[in-house]
């Protein structure tokens, strides 16, 4: 694990790979174990409870500990945004790609279409599909999962193009290999440095998106927990429980700033050169 | 302005302009038709949801007539699409007054909040990326750089609800919601505004940061900037001359970017201010089946966001000279 040797030397790297590894482990152990029932309401003995030895992290107004509900809620966050940036990734890299070999009105008709899609950020999204299927989670999954697409497309495009100007696929097309042959065998596997670091980036961003969207009622629904949720059901306690608003908000905070370090390292550690780059910047 | 643009005026400039504008205009249209589509497919009749279930069928249908739901979908598309062009967005099901009145109502709301919030964002964000350059590798700029990582990572909607228990709970500065209307005076319309325009400006702010301090560090690396250093330019000077002229490229990218997120983003935030905005407006219309109202909001930001992209592609021209001439 020479990689694994030389990314560790890197700050960022090692810090978010401790926060993201942290994270995952987390929701990993909510599927055996949870502190306590994750929808054990216990209005009348436990109530609502600050942080305390017993609760770590203190308990809502319907008495579920808040511990287990983050636990879980993890499962969630990380299953939208994954699948999202799945979405993303399976198909912008193909169509990037294709565009980039055919070239001319493919090309042209490819990026034309990115363009449309562009112009629907997640949450325009979601909206519509609210409207035509109800709300879920799998809503939430499309509507991010769509947004990414053309983020990939953009990206691989890009970079496929200026792989194609290189020596070594020129001497792959000489030697008689077909594009998509070469798309396969070289391209890709010369842009998987910049796919995984946008990647990571996606995900991040694909974890606020889903809390945004859990937030606002158009993503996963109730009882399951949600940390976009737990904030909506937060807000009217404000003034007297704010542990309840600041509990989910900092476990969206926590996982993102490690993701995007996490980012930030395998980008400094895979290519040297972009050091000071950020492929693709934006939010939701 | 004016005199720069006419001065620097090309042919090739305005062909250039003008194939964005048609793209622009076929994006908007392959859009609509989209939107239109996507709601076309939902199950259930209009007519019905507005009339409830004791309605007899000739009320109905009479319904249906006067919506035009009985007419061919190309009709409907081209009816809808045509009101677009001269503002008729059609009637709401459940308010039952016209979807433009509606609208506008709201988008003083709403679109005010993302200008603020943008124009918030790029105070911040210019000096302080300037600085981290200026300041490069030194504590300064190592400090920045960490904090606009917690700014990226921090939820707009959460921090709003922090500044709503800061200001509003706790120190009992500002209202924690709503919103008087422009009609009670400036001031008071916008310090309703303050708030979720701060909420919406932080993580943009921290992304603008860190795309200025990138931008302008990589043309600092340009071989031009080295020539004004070797004439004897001092490094502030190349810094402002020259460096950020060149660095607006990217910046001006990110922050036509950055409007589209904002206005996205002005839903949610309104949902934590109860702010009469264009959020408000859709929910409420999701939650009553009132599709036309969810179709013309969702065409209005779409469109919106189509227009900043172009304006965006425009402002490239003005700042990049190369383009004026490569695209002839």
């Amino acid at each position: 694990m020479s990689f694994l040797r030389t990314a560790l030397k890197n700050r960022s790297f090692t810090i978010g790979f401790a926060i993201t590894a942290l994270v995952v482990a987390m929701a990993a152990i909510s599927f055996v174990w949870t502190p306590y029932g994750v929808d054990d309401q216990r209005v009348m003995e436990v109530g609502l409870q600050k942080p305390s030895l017993t609760y770590w992290l203190g308990t809502d107004n319907l008495g579920r500990d808040l511990l287990s509900r983050i636990m879980v809620g993890a499962r969630n966050s990380i299953a939208v945004a994954l699948v999202a940036v799945i979405i993303g990734v399976g198909l912008g890299v193909p169509l990037g790609c294709w565009a980039a070999s055919r070239g001319g009105l493919v090309d042209e008709a490819l990026m034309r279409g990115n363009d449309v899609v562009f112009a629907f950020p997640a949450l325009l999204s979601a909206v519509m599909i609210t409207a035509t299927f109800g709300p879920g989670a799998i809503n939430a999954i499309i509507a991010i999962g769509i947004f990414n697409i053309p983020v990939f497309a953009r990206l691989s495009r890009g970079a496929a193009l200026a792989l194609w100007k290189r020596e070594f696929i020129m001497a792959a097309r000489a030697a008689g290999k077909s594009a998509p042959r070469i798309t396969v065998e070289h391209i890709i596997p010369n842009m998987s440095n910049l796919l995984i670091v946008q990647a990571t980036i996606a995900f991040a961003l694909g974890i606020i998106q889903e809390a945004g969207l859990a937030y606002v009622g158009l993503g996963t629904q109730p009882p399951f927990p949600s940390w976009g949720k737990m904030l909506n059901e937060a807000q009217t306690m404000m003034a007297f429980a704010p542990h309840l608003a600041i509990v989910p908000g900092l476990a969206i905070v926590i996982t993102v700033l490690g993701l995007n370090l996490l980012g930030d390292g395998l980008r400094d550690v895979l290519d040297p050169k972009l050091a000071n780059r950020r492929p693709a910047e934006g939010d939701a | 302005m004016l005199s720069f643009v006419l001065r620097n005026f090309t042919w090739a400039m305005l062909t250039f302009i003008t194939r964005k504008l048609a793209w622009a205009i076929a994006t908007l249209l392959v859009a609509s038709l989209f939107i239109f589509a996507a709601l076309e497919i939902i199950p259930g009749d209009p007519a019905e949801v507005m009339l409830g279930i004791n309605a007899t069928d000739e009320a109905v249908e009479a319904l249906r007539k006067n919506l035009g739901l009985d007419l061919p979908v190309h009709e409907r598309y081209w009816a809808w699409i045509s009101g677009l062009l001269v503002g008729d967005l059609g009637t709401s099901y459940t308010y039952a007054v016209p979807v433009s009145e509606l609208v506008s109502e709201r988008i003083v709301v709403s679109l005010p909040l993302a200008f603020l919030a943008l124009l918030l964002s790029t105070l911040v964000a210019l000096p302080v990326g300037l600085y981290a350059a200026a300041k490069r590798g030194g504590v300064m700029d190592t400090t920045i750089m960490a904090l606009t990582q917690f700014g990226i990572a921090i939820p707009n909607f959460w921090f709003a609800l922090l500044l709503v228990y800061v200001f509003a709970i706790w120190l009992q500065l500002v209202p924690s919601g709503g919103f008087p209307g422009w009609g009670e005076g400036l001031w008071p319309a916008l310090r309703a505004l303050l708030l979720p325009a701060i909420a919406l400006a932080l993580p943009q702010a921290a992304i603008l940061s860190r795309v200025t301090r990138s931008a302008l560090l990589e043309t600092m690396g340009e071989d031009y900037i080295r020539t004004a250093r070797a004439k004897g330019l001092s490094r502030r000077a190349t810094l402002w001359k020259h460096a950020l002229r060149n660095a607006l490229i990217p910046v001006i990218t990110i922050m036509g970017l950055q409007f589209a997120y904002l206005l996205a983003g002005t839903i949610i935030i309104e949902n934590v201010f109860y702010l009469p905005g264009l959020g408000r407006l859709v929910f409420q219309a999701i939650s009553a089946r009132d599709l036309i109202v969810v179709e013309s909001v969702v065409i209005l930001l779409v469109g919106t966001i189509i227009l900043i992209n172009l304006l965006v592609d425009i402002a490239y021209t003005l700042v990049d000279p190369r383009l004026r001439a490569n695209r002839a």
